[in-house]
């Protein structure tokens, strides 16, 4: 005999910011995702739902969906990646879109002329969305202003990237719940960090409190007038790691560019672990049940230790699956906004 | 436009009833039958067969969600309008007597969708409609093996189905949408 | 009356060197101011009538790029002289960063010919390297270069980092009694910038230029020309601490001046995330607005304008930097720097009229006396109206209101950040050794 199946569904929808009202789904105007700053509560909301949909998907044995089939959705990286990459081409993939892969390797972008041309040809071939990653902080910007293809920015100089901002709310949003006066604690080259931009943007109005920790040379000089400018009151600026995270919720270490030596904005690696690695000792600061996530790729031994990136507060697995299932949500809800 | 009532809730109590009759006949009993029912109401209507099921027969049937929104065809065409939700099915529908449920069957597009969305998560040995309405108006050749009742209609009138689950009242009712976008949903 | 005289009737006749400012006539014969006054008893050739205009001596530009030889797709001089006439402008001092450098004699020679050929209703004043090659090693023939007619000495924007260089061409430029026009930047501070280091380009994710970079140039270069007794002139100054520090030195006696651009007077930073032709489109990374010293903010405006109204700053120079499309077309940090402002240099400057930030007649020296007090060899035969002068006048419609269409744009060079901007205040003619080099054609005129 049959065991009869409750139909009491595990609630993954944690995710979505309940006390909000549910925006319909019919008032997503964003053809293009950019950054997060032109993004409402109601909006990020709205991908978190979504997404729970595709971490559904995501565990099937048969992944694909036919939603986006006979849609073509081209993936031009001018930088290096490996983990953004592929996961917005599996997402797209999984939603059952063809994807063309366009590499533009950093060297050929020496002209800004290339870059209007390029995405001039991929209009022309009638591609329905451009996932594009830039050395350039506002590329994706001149894209949006000179052309009528949906665009996503994967990422833009130092400027922002959106879905992992999107995909690390998640994260947090699913592990923690209620997020009112939680505490994220950003560490690390924030001078230099799309990543702690994006987030800085995605947790306004969530009740997170933000903290950037880092050397005084890694903050940009007008960082404290452009949090005042852009009433991003959730941001404090710190300096001392062990003081910014006391009570921490979320610990997100930045991977150092070891390169930036090099350039005098830290003394030495040496010096740097010792002020601001999170390791098991430091974390002890922090709230017993505080996650630590990275962005990755992790300079292991470096910004983070081994123990602490492999330990069971580390969601940074989560993040890479997480990930996947945010771009789907985009893609989809991107494809949907009709053609202008 | 006022709407007019067809079905109260005895009357949807019924026809489910006679459903769930037709299926035990059809299937010569319920061995290997499991219920999908497609979002939103198809999933209380596939709960309350399976409910009568068990009291007729005393047999626990399997019942699980689908939600069709990644397999529908009008997600880039028109515009969305769909909220992707999850599927849960908590057992595996291979070899089964999969019957799918849904409320109102109308165009046929939507049981393509959950025909291929089925398709994808395993291979049942049949699959078979249920359906609370049948207003006709079908576009693809597709047929319902189970039917609550046929209601004939206009392109210009919705039929609503209501229940107790998730619209706090049971009834079936049909309106006509005057000035309205009256294309099919 | 000779067949070459021109009469100006009723206007408002302003000359700040003379301190003139009344409602009178000017007549001009054979190239040179004859006479002005109320009710002049002359015929001329040509009477324009001038009623509701002001008569002031031409502009004078200190600093601006004709590009030729060598980028002549950015602009030409013949194109960029048709922009600097409309634009008011009787005198134009060309940077030598061309393509050779301006840094022989030679190829002071080849402009100086091809403006005389082709842009002959204007007056082309090249400034020659300090370097050669601009190269920032080793000194040009500074007296040759002044031989063959430059008025000034820059690398402009590559400029001397080697202290003891600049030394030596501030002891060379003193004995030949021209001025070193210096663009002040800290190489090093600057590197890798593409605005100002402020909240925008936080916001951006853009490395920032500092104020420091442009400030610590100048600090050194009043201590150069301080101990050289060269006349220094420091050039689009952007920075609060360098009009502190200019005026500063101004007190000691220092042979320093400077000016602003119209662009650093009337905009901010913030302009290259929101334009005034395209209301709430945010983020819009605007390459028509990086230029080189950076936009800067409010309090550096404010200190701009203070300088001006107590003569710190003299004059204004348009840095006039035409690019072609594509070299604005790309990604921001790609984007050439500069502004294409011959067209809209007095218009924006009227901003400041307008809003009551300085009056008429010292805008008006900023454009005329004041460039014209730092060309030592110019002096007296530019920037003024008195007798003998060259006949060089603008005539301005202070009340017009007008917009910016890049379709009606003279200059080669299409990027400005004004494009859009609805102006009060232009040129209505520009009379260059007595010739009608523009004239707008709402302006009444009898032969």
């Amino acid at each position: 005999m049959e065991r009869i199946v409750s139909l009491n569904e595990p609630k993954l929808s944690t995710a979505g910011q309940e006390s909000l009202p549910p925006l319909s789904i019919g008032q997503w105007q964003h053809r293009n995702v950019l950054d997060l700053d032109d993004f409402s509560p109601e909006e990020i909301t709205l991908v978190f739902e979504i997404a729970n949909g595709m971490v559904e998907v995501l565990g099937r044995d048969v992944k694909k969906v036919p939603t986006l089939r006979g849609k073509t959705i081209a993936i031009m990286f001018y930088e290096p990646s490996t983990r953004t990459r592929a996961s917005f081409e599996l997402a797209a993939k999984y939603l059952g879109a063809d994807t063309v892969s366009l590499d533009a390797a950093r060297s050929s972008v020496v002209k800004g002329e290339s870059l209007i041309d390029s995405l001039r040809t991929l209009q022309a071939l009638e591609v329905d969305t451009i996932i594009i990653r830039h050395p350039c902080s506002g590329a994706p910007y001149i894209a949006v202003r000179h052309l009528q293809t949906r665009i996503i920015n994967a990422g833009d100089g130092c400027h922002a990237h959106p879905s992992q901002g999107l995909l690390d709310l998640y994260t947090i949003k699913r592990q923690l719940g209620d997020l009112k006066g939680r505490k994220v604690v950003i560490i690390g080259d924030i001078l230099h960090s799309r990543v702690a931009r994006s987030n800085i943007w995605g947790m306004r109005s969530t009740g997170l409190h933000v903290v950037l920790c880092a050397p005084r040379t890694f903050i940009p000089q007008g960082m404290p007038e452009m949090l005042d400018k852009c009433g991003l009151d959730h941001v404090t600026i710190e300096h001392n790691l062990d003081h910014a995270l006391e009570g921490a919720d979320v610990v997100m270490p930045l991977r150092l560019q070891k390169e930036r030596q090099q350039s005098g904005f830290i003394s030495s690696i040496r010096e740097y672990i010792r002020l601001y690695q999170v390791n098991a000792e430091r974390l002890k600061k922090a709230a017993p049940h505080a996650i630590v996530m990275h962005p990755g790729p992790m300079n292991e031994g470096i910004e983070i230790s081994h123990d602490v990136a492999y330990s069971g507060s580390s969601l940074i697995e989560q993040q890479v699956t997480n990930g996947v299932a945010i771009r789907m949500a985009l893609l989809y809800l991107v494809a949907g906004v009709k053609n202008q | 436009m006022a709407e007019k009532i067809l079905l109260n809730s005895s009357d949807i109590e019924r026809a489910l009833v006679r459903i769930a009759h037709e299926i035990l006949e059809h299937n010569k009993g319920a061995k290997s039958i499991a219920f999908v029912g497609i979002k939103t109401r198809g999933v209380p209507l596939a709960q309350r067969l399976a409910k009568i099921i068990r009291t007729m027969e005393q047999v626990d049937i399997p019942v699980g969600s689908l939600d069709i929104t990644l397999y529908r065809d009008d997600v880039t065409s028109l515009g969305f309008k769909h909220v992707v939700q999850q599927t849960y099915l908590p057992f595996d529908i291979s070899n089964k007597q999969v019957i799918l449920v849904d409320d109102v069957f109308y165009t046929g597009r939507s049981i393509r969708a959950a025909l291929d969305a089925l398709m994808d998560l395993g291979r049942p040995q049949t699959i078979q409609l249920a359906v609370l309405i049948d207003r006709g108006h079908r576009e693809l050749p597709i047929r319902a093996d189970f039917v609550g009742k046929n209601i004939p209609t206009a392109h210009n009138e919705e039929i609503k189905v209501f229940l107790s689950e998730v619209d706090a009242v049971d009834k079936v009712a049909v309106r006509r949408l005057d000035g309205e976008n009256s294309e099919p949903k | 009356m000779t067949s070459r005289s021109i009469l100006i009737k009723n206007a408002r006749v302003i000359s700040p060197s003379q301190g003139i400012d009344g409602k009178m006539d000017i007549y001009m014969e054979d190239g040179l101011i004859k006479s002005s006054g109320a009710n002049l008893k002359v015929s001329a050739a040509v009477t324009i009538q001038a009623d509701g205009l002001v008569a002031c001596p031409g502009f004078i530009d200190l600093h601006c790029h004709l590009r030729e030889p060598g980028f002549e797709e950015k602009e030409t001089i013949a194109s960029g002289a048709a922009a600097a006439i409309r634009g008011g402008y009787t005198t134009i001092c060309c940077m030598p960063n061309t393509n050779p450098p301006l840094d022989n004699a030679a190829t002071v020679d080849f402009v100086r010919k091809i403006a005389a050929s082709q842009a002959p209703l204007i007056t082309v004043l090249p400034i020659g390297c300090i370097t050669k090659g601009r190269a920032g090693q080793e000194l040009t023939d500074m007296s040759e270069l002044a031989d063959s007619g430059c008025a000034g000495f820059s690398d402009d924007g590559s400029p001397v980092s080697n202290s003891q260089l600049m030394l030596l061409a501030m002891r060379c430029a003193a004995g030949l009694e021209i001025p070193i026009i210096d663009h002040c930047e800290d190489l090093d501070l600057s590197r890798g910038g593409h605005l100002n280091d402020g909240w925008v380009a936080a916001r951006l994710g853009i490395k920032g230029i500092p104020a420091a970079a442009e400030e610590s140039m100048v600090a050194r270069d009043i201590a150069l020309a301080e101990m050289t007794g060269a006349t220094l002139h420091l050039t689009h100054i952007s920075t609060r601490g360098s009009v502190e520090l200019i005026r500063a030195a101004r007190a000691r006696g220092v042979k320093v001046s400077a000016d602003a651009t119209p662009h650093h007077l009337t905009l901010t930073e913030e302009r290259i995330i929101a334009s005034p032709a395209e209301p709430g489109v945010p983020l819009i990374y605007d390459t028509n607005a990086k230029v080189n010293p950076p936009l800067r903010t409010e309090s550096d405006i404010e200190a701009l304008i203070k300088g001006i109204n107590d003569s710190t700053i003299t004059s204004v120079s348009t840095d006039h930097a035409p690019h072609t499309s594509e070299d604005k077309l790309c990604e921001f940090e790609l984007a050439a720097f500069g502004i294409s402002g011959f067209e809209t240099a007095f218009a924006a400057l009227m901003m400041l009229v307008h809003s009551g930030k300085i009056k008429l007649n010292t805008l008006i020296a900023l454009l005329t006396c004041g460039p014209a007090a730092v060309l030592q060899h110019e002096y007296d035969i530019t920037g003024t109206l008195k007798a003998g002068s060259r006949a060089d006048v603008a005539l301005l419609d202070i009340s017009r209101e007008w917009t910016l269409d890049e379709a009606n744009m003279l200059s080669q060079g299409k990027n400005t950040p004004f494009i859009g901007q609805q102006f009060k205040g232009t040129v209505a003619a520009t009379i260059h050794a007595g010739e009608i080099a523009y004239i707008d054609k709402s302006v009444r005129i009898s032969e």
